[in-house]
């Protein structure tokens, strides 16, 4: 097993023609994903790199090739109407890559997305992966190995640097999620951290936070109340400082909440073994497996 | 991004708010006309900078008259507030206060929605009630599909008045806020206080707007409003270059690509017993214009003492950010020492272009960060 995406992921890839949608999708075709179909109005009926049809609307992608799951790669004026056209189009997941997304269109599509049951993950965020199963979004393939603990984060890079350190020490992963690093995202470390929990080939978790929100201490009690296997956590952004938008939106500490040393107090608690560093994520998992 | 007072004052009346009169001066003589334009009564003269405190900082001066007015002007012009400078005042009547409120909106992460407080306890920091006393704000979360509903309006409303007419004109204000929010791509607008005068009317005395920065592509007119002279000068160039920098106080340059990689970089600096210079995002594009930028203004910084950059590649390409480094110090010959920490997608060919050129390149991100603390502590 592994959550959200396998092997019977069937991906249509939203703004395939582009410039980064063209690249990732051959990255996604090339680690072994099922991209079925591709979306980019007035391109219907060109074959993309000679494999992948495109259509002009996502609900004729899905009638066409039974998609499952989307991925979005559009410019930020135009991702919210990308991710409603998928919600109308029945897909029941949803992968959002495209950062700057205005915060006051997310308050419109998650309604949306919610009367419609559907999953969006992120947006402004990797996407995510199961090694060798299926990979949707940017996160590289190459750094990953199949295996049993589970990540998932609210930012992009500081992922990789976590993935390498299990995989070059010999502790693969059996899904990570980039659930985001924008105030209003679809996807939760605590609706991760559950399909985590339930999942039979997930032994631990790795769960990467940062400054910002309460997202990390909610997480936090969700842990101590409901969780039975290991959880490493780290926060980002301990020398930051408050009031400063740190890249991500979502990273900002407002007067004296959501900083570092709050969630990882937070995170001690509830009995998650906090990291220091990123080079302790080895370490104190193995001392919990 | 921070609108002034006297911005989203103008924002407020255009949506239908009362807002008394009043006017900006960037000179004490303007100050002085204002005033008289103004008339007989006393006027308040406000600093116009994106701080918090600016009373108990001095920057909020009452006048009796023009005279006066341009006295206060011209001591509060120029003076330095949180470390940022007063370019400008607003001289609007001091007005007659029976009572003062408070009404705002966020967007709340944890239900996702619009959500609208207001309290009775007025005119204070508001970050103060909600600590010391939360039970004095009243909340409600709107659902944005159908807005702030006048029923639900003249609930909180009645809250604050008990007088109905009262209640019935907050109830306006708050559906015309509510509006002006989503008209303008707010992350928060505040009125704060909304005060009711001697004859009873209410007037939102001061008004603070922030803008979601991801708005400002599709609402040129709310862009236009940026005061690039209230901004740390490299913050400005990095923002026009098309990097995220934020300028922080310690000697290690560090040049990152990725937001959580970044901040991890810099608590890392911290954790070998450095202190980061500041936070730099290159984005995930590696264009290798963008590392001569990031160098520029990295260095121009007196206090770094040594650069560190930390690659983890990705979509960002080692061999274009190699180039990059090797472009910039071609262009801009650096005088403090430089660490580069190099992985992930074509690791090997950045790591050659990076040799060539009298380069090394690390591969392990603790090993990079100890050297650049060592190397800042010596110079």
């Amino acid at each position: 097993m592994s959550i959200f995406v396998d092997q019977q992921t069937r991906l249509v890839v939203q703004g395939i023609t582009g410039r980064d949608g063209s690249f990732h999708t051959r990255q996604m075709i090339g680690y072994g994903t099922k991209v079925v179909a591709g979306v980019t109005p007035g391109k219907a009926g060109q074959v993309f790199d000679g494999v992948v049809p495109v259509f002009n609307t996502v609900a004729d992608a899905v009638r066409e090739t039974q998609a499952n799951t989307s991925v979005i790669y559009v410019p930020a004026a135009v991702a919210a109407s990308a991710i409603f056209e998928a919600a109308d189009a029945g897909i029941p997941l949803i992968v959002g890559i495209t950062e700057g997304i205005p915060v006051l269109d997310m308050t419109r599509v998650l309604p949306y997305l919610h009367e419609r049951g559907a999953r969006l993950i992120g947006p402004n965020c990797p996407g995510l992966i199961s090694p060798g199963r299926s990979k949707v979004g940017i996160i590289p393939g190459n750094i990953c190995r199949p295996g049993r603990v589970g990540v998932v984060s609210r930012s992009g890079t500081l992922t990789y640097e976590i993935v390498h350190q299990l995989s070059t020490q010999g502790l693969g992963q059996s899904t990570c999620v980039g659930i985001g690093g924008d105030p209003l995202i679809g996807t939760s470390f605590i609706h991760c951290l559950s399909a985590f929990e339930a999942d039979a080939e997930t032994d631990a978790v790795v769960m990467i936070g940062e400054i910002g929100g309460t997202d990390e201490q909610q997480a936090a009690d969700f842990v101590q109340q409901t969780m039975t296997k290991p959880v490493i956590g780290f926060i980002a952004g301990q020398t930051a400082p408050p009031g400063r938008r740190m890249g991500h939106a979502g990273a900002i500490i407002s007067g004296s909440s959501g900083t570092a040393a709050e969630k990882m107090a937070a995170f001690a608690r509830a009995g998650i073994a906090v990291m220091k560093r990123p080079a302790d994520v080895v370490p104190l998992l193995k001392e919990r497996l | 991004m921070n609108l002034h007072e006297y911005q989203a004052r103008d924002i407020l009346r255009r949506h239908g708010i009362p807002v008394p009169p009043g006017e900006v001066a960037a000179t004490a003589d303007e100050a002085r006309a204002i005033a008289a334009r103004l008339g007989s009564g006393p006027v308040v003269v406000k600093a116009q900078v994106h701080a918090g405190g600016r009373g108990k900082a001095g920057g909020v001066k009452l006048a009796a008259n023009p005279t006066e007015a341009a006295a206060h002007a011209a001591k509060i012009l120029g003076m330095t507030i949180k470390g940022l400078t007063v370019q400008r005042v607003l001289v609007a009547p001091a007005a007659d206060i029976a009572s003062e409120s408070y009404v705002g909106i966020i967007v709340d992460r944890t239900s996702q929605r619009p959500v609208l407080m207001v309290s009775a306890a007025g005119g204070i920091d508001i970050e103060e009630v909600a600590a010391r006393t939360p039970e004095k704000i009243q909340r409600l979360a709107v659902d944005p599909r159908y807005g702030l509903l006048a029923h639900q309006a003249l609930g909180l409303a009645l809250q604050l008045y008990r007088d109905i007419a009262q209640a019935r004109a907050a109830a306006d204000i708050m559906q015309q806020l509510y509006a002006a929010f989503y008209a303008v791509g707010a992350s928060l607008t505040e009125i704060n206080p909304l005060v009711t005068t001697r004859d009873g009317a209410l007037a939102a005395l001061d008004a603070k707007i922030v803008i979601d920065d991801n708005e400002l592509d599709r609402r040129p007119d709310i862009a236009a409003l940026r005061d690039t002279s209230a901004e740390a000068p490299s913050e400005v160039a990095a923002r026009e270059a098309g990097l995220t920098f934020i300028k922080l106080e310690g000697t290690v340059g560090c040049c990152v690509n990725g937001a959580g990689l970044a901040m991890a970089t810099m608590d890392l600096v911290k954790y070998y017993g450095g202190e980061p210079a500041n936070f730099l995002d290159i984005g995930g594009s590696s264009n290798p214009q963008k590392v001569v930028s990031a160098l520029r203004i990295i260095t121009a910084d007196p206090s770094v003492r040594a650069v560190l950059f930390n690659i983890f590649g990705g979509i960002t390409r080692g061999d274009d950010v190699a180039n990059g480094i090797v472009q910039a110090t071609k262009v801009l010959p650096l005088k403090v020492p430089l660490v580069i920490r190099l992985t992930g997608t074509n690791e090997e060919q950045g790591v050659q272009i990076l040799k060539q050129a009298g380069f090394s390149a690390l591969t392990d991100m603790d090993e990079a960060v100890k050297q650049a603390v060592a190397q800042a502590k010596a110079a």
